[in-house]
């Protein structure tokens, strides 16, 4: 079966007696058993509940893995692929990550007795050169955010397991429709299904994705013990977006595609940055390891007052932090989804703080380009004016 | 109007409640949503992304803190999220903690399982006995955190006790208040600083969500608790919140019933020739009434009860219930049984599990609402199936074995 296929058919209620075609949300805490000591699948919501498991198998399958696991955040998802490591253990990560990763690393890992080591894995080489002895874990985002830089996750893949790491990427910002690291090696997918997999800015939700037995024990041991596990309700709400992926994404990222080349159009925008642009950095990369560039790009202008006037007079764009969803946003990632990043950090990777993050939506591509383009011609007269 | 002149009633479907200025809806809305339009870049209206905060979550937290009498409260995905993130916010690698050996089994997990790979150690001691918590402390020793009455002997501990040890030594008390309720049972007014609340059990009180929440009066605590929240990414679902902004309404009036219908069974199951001892703190008999009647408002919907016939019989009156549900967790409006010694605290060591009288004839009643006499009607006929099994077993066994 074709990707698309595989989206609405699937099994959507195993064993359900009436047969419905939409999952039934199983909104409960505890589940009886038969027996005193015959304990059937389900026992208790938060080690297990029946509408999230239909979620979490169709998840597995999407990205070609043998187990999923659904979390109440991506963060608490994230959060859980790092209880694989002791105090003592290290993690290596590129300098481009989500914001609340980084808070995650700084902020409760350091504590824990974790530490984070951060490297430039454009250079893989380089890169490998920072391993440690205690290295056990290997973390990247392809492409990243949100500078939208492209990663050899092959090459990432075999320099990790050279070392006996386990290797995981956060696979948010293009879902699997687009990429799958199981193939090309990784050990671990993390998603925040707030973005893409949800696709209607309605939950807060993520996913760790894995291809063996024993990491899937392990994840799902840490998301029971420390009850992180998505709820029922949401895990519905996630498995109705996720049928559209497809569709949605077809339509976003044709849209991305008109709006990133009009805004290399204009001589305003100093930078774009999106896989899509063949004057990218790692255009032919991505191409090689995904499927298509996505509907989330940045660009900057040179002036952090000229972004934020752009920013703030979009109409159809709205300022939000997320992307991924059916209506488009824009937002600062210096100011906004990358405030919590470390000096320390910031000082070694590129974030131009006159950046802008665009996620393209399902809105009419001509609305949107026309949006944009009184945007950012009436943010360029009032700074021409303002200077006059 | 302040909520502190307010009566629990009214507390319970009033206090703290934030109302709906936007269209009048008596129910707060539920906010099904990921993140908000902000009106200029970094200026939003209070609320940006769900993971952070989130109105309907926000509202929750307030109702809580109405029922807590804090100036607000942080709710989690589940009780365990609540404890987990508490734990992250407090401890660091090296740090110590000191917990009650009848803490629900979950939250030892935690300890042996994830905080002990991180460096964080745990002692579990009786804290039945106060003594035992001072002579656990030590240089690093940053929490104490109890639970009264314990699981699932309601063994009980002297808070306010804990409470002056903690201060002398400076350690933060935790009190997880899930089996009472701030309404039967008040931590901060025993001296403790945090209350932690599985919401899973009597605040939702339908079985129908996971959650918890974690109060206290220290704002800047609550404010870190914030911080490792959104870190974590353990925050409550908005429709979770909404389902237990509902279900806490009916608290007061479902804890009373609760009560009297545990007490009922209780003194029945007390006379029942077959059971062998029956632990209630509303019974005379309970070694801790005095405790009981000092720090709690009321004995709480938890019946434990001890059979002769030991393993065998307590599963099979537990096979042959057939109104009770066989079932985890507690709190409910449904009647759930389980076995201690096989389920909850199966990973225990059978040493110490016998010291904690988790024998195998224990069986963990959640006292619902149910009409009592049919509880006890249902208790009764299993009670006796379990005992006529056990005779013809008695005599198989007999036949198989002629004595001589």
């Amino acid at each position: 079966m074709k990707f698309a296929s595989r989206l609405v058919n699937f099994e959507t209620a195993p064993g359900d007696p009436y047969k419905p075609v939409s999952t039934p949300i199983y909104q409960t805490a505890t589940f009886i058993q038969e027996q005193v000591d015959a304990f059937g699948e389900y026992d208790y919501s938060r080690s297990g509940n029946p509408t999230r498991t239909v979620l979490e198998s169709q998840l597995a399958a999407l990205e070609n893995g043998s187990h999923a696991y659904c979390f109440a955040s991506g963060m608490a998802a994230i959060s859980a692929v790092t209880r694989l490591l002791c105090a003592g253990d290290e993690i290596l990560a590129d300098v481009d990550l989500y914001g609340g990763t980084c808070r995650l690393f700084s902020k409760v890992l350091d504590r824990a007795g974790i530490a984070v080591n951060y490297a430039d894995a454009l250079d893989p080489e380089g890169f490998a050169r920072r391993l440690t002895p205690a290295t056990k874990l290997v973390h990247i985002e392809s492409p990243t955010n949100p500078l939208f830089r492209i990663i050899d996750i092959a090459r990432i893949a075999e320099i990790a397991h050279a070392h006996g790491a386990l290797f995981s990427i956060d696979n948010s910002a293009v879902s699997p429709y687009l990429q799958n690291p199981l193939d090309l090696g990784a050990d671990i997918v993390i998603h925040s299904a707030t973005k893409f997999l949800g696709g209607h800015h309605d939950v807060t939700g993520g996913a760790v994705i894995v291809k063996n037995e024993e990491l899937a024990q392990q994840i799902r041991f840490f998301q029971n013990a420390e009850g992180t596990a998505l709820g029922p309700f949401d895990s519905f709400l996630l498995l109705r977006g996720l049928k559209t992926l497809k569709v949605r994404l077809d339509c976003q990222q044709k849209n991305a595609l008109a709006v990133a080349d009009y805004l290399a159009s204009r001589k305003e925008i100093s930078r774009v940055f999106y896989p899509g642009l063949a004057t990218c950095q790692g255009y032919d990369l991505h191409r090689r390891q995904a499927r298509g560039p996505g509907s989330v790009m940045s660009f900057a202008t040179g002036s952090v007052a000229l972004s934020k006037k752009i920013a703030e007079a979009t109409r159809l764009f709205h300022i939000t932090v997320s992307f991924g969803s059916v209506s488009s946003s824009i937002g600062m990632p210096g100011t906004m989804s990358h405030a919590s990043v470390p000096q320390e950090v910031l000082a070694k990777r590129d974030l131009p703080l006159d950046l802008i993050r665009i996620s393209v939506g399902i809105e009419d591509k001509e609305d949107l380009i026309a949006d944009l383009d009184q945007a950012i011609s009436m943010a360029t007269r009032c700074a021409s004016e303002s200077t006059d | 109007m302040s909520t502190q002149n307010l009566k629990e009633a009214t507390i319970a479907i009033r206090g703290g409640r934030t109302l709906d200025s936007h269209a009048g809806s008596i129910l707060f809305p539920l906010y099904q949503t990921g993140n908000f339009v902000h009106d200029a870049v970094g200026v939003d209206k209070g609320f940006s992304y769900s993971r952070v905060s989130n109105p309907t979550v926000d509202a929750l937290e307030k109702a809580i803190a109405a029922l807590e009498g804090t100036p607000s409260a942080v709710c989690f995905r589940t009780g365990m999220a609540a404890i987990t993130t508490l734990l992250f916010s407090i401890l660091r690698s090296g740090d110590h903690a000191i917990l009650s050996d009848v803490v629900y089994g979950g939250t030892i997990r935690l300890f042996r399982e994830v905080l002990d790979h991180l460096g964080v150690t745990g002692s579990f001691v009786d804290s039945s006995n106060p003594a035992n918590v001072e002579a656990a402390i030590t240089p690093t020793t940053r929490i104490i955190l109890i639970e009264s009455p314990g699981n699932p002997t309601l063994k009980l501990t002297d808070i306010a006790s804990i409470a002056r040890i903690a201060k002398q030594h400076s350690i933060l008390l935790a009190v997880d208040n899930t089996f009472l309720t701030p309404f039967l049972q008040r931590p901060f007014e025993l001296g403790a600083d945090i209350s932690i609340l599985s919401t899973t059990k009597y605040i939702d009180g339908h079985n129908a969500t996971v959650g918890g929440s974690v109060a206290a009066h220290d704002e800047k605590l609550l404010e870190r608790l914030r911080l490792i929240r959104k870190t974590l990414g353990t925050i409550q679902a908005p429709f979770e919140a909404w389902l237990t902004l509902q279900g806490m309404k009916t608290l007061p009036a479902r804890l009373r019933l609760h009560c009297s219908g545990a007490l009922r069974v209780a003194q029945w199951l007390e006379a029942h020739p077959a059971v062998q001892y029956v632990f209630y703190p509303g019974l005379d008999s309970f070694p801790q009434k005095v405790l009981a009647n000092q720090q709690q408002r009321g004995a709480g919907g938890i019946v434990a009860f001890e059979l002769k016939g030991g393993g065998e019989a307590a599963r099979e009156t537990l096979n042959h219930l057939q109104l009770c549900s066989r079932a985890e967790s507690l709190g409910g409006l449904e009647t759930l049984v389980t076995h201690p010694s096989t389920t909850t605290h199966a990973d225990v060591d059978p040493d110490v599990r016998q010291a904690l009288g988790i024998t195998d004839g224990l069986i963990r009643i959640s006292v619902g609402l149910e009409d009592p006499e049919d509880l006890i009607a249902d208790l009764d006929q299993a009670i006796a199936a379990s005992m006529i099994m056990n005779q013809k077993e008695r005599s198989a066994h007999e036949i198989r074995q002629p004595a001589g």
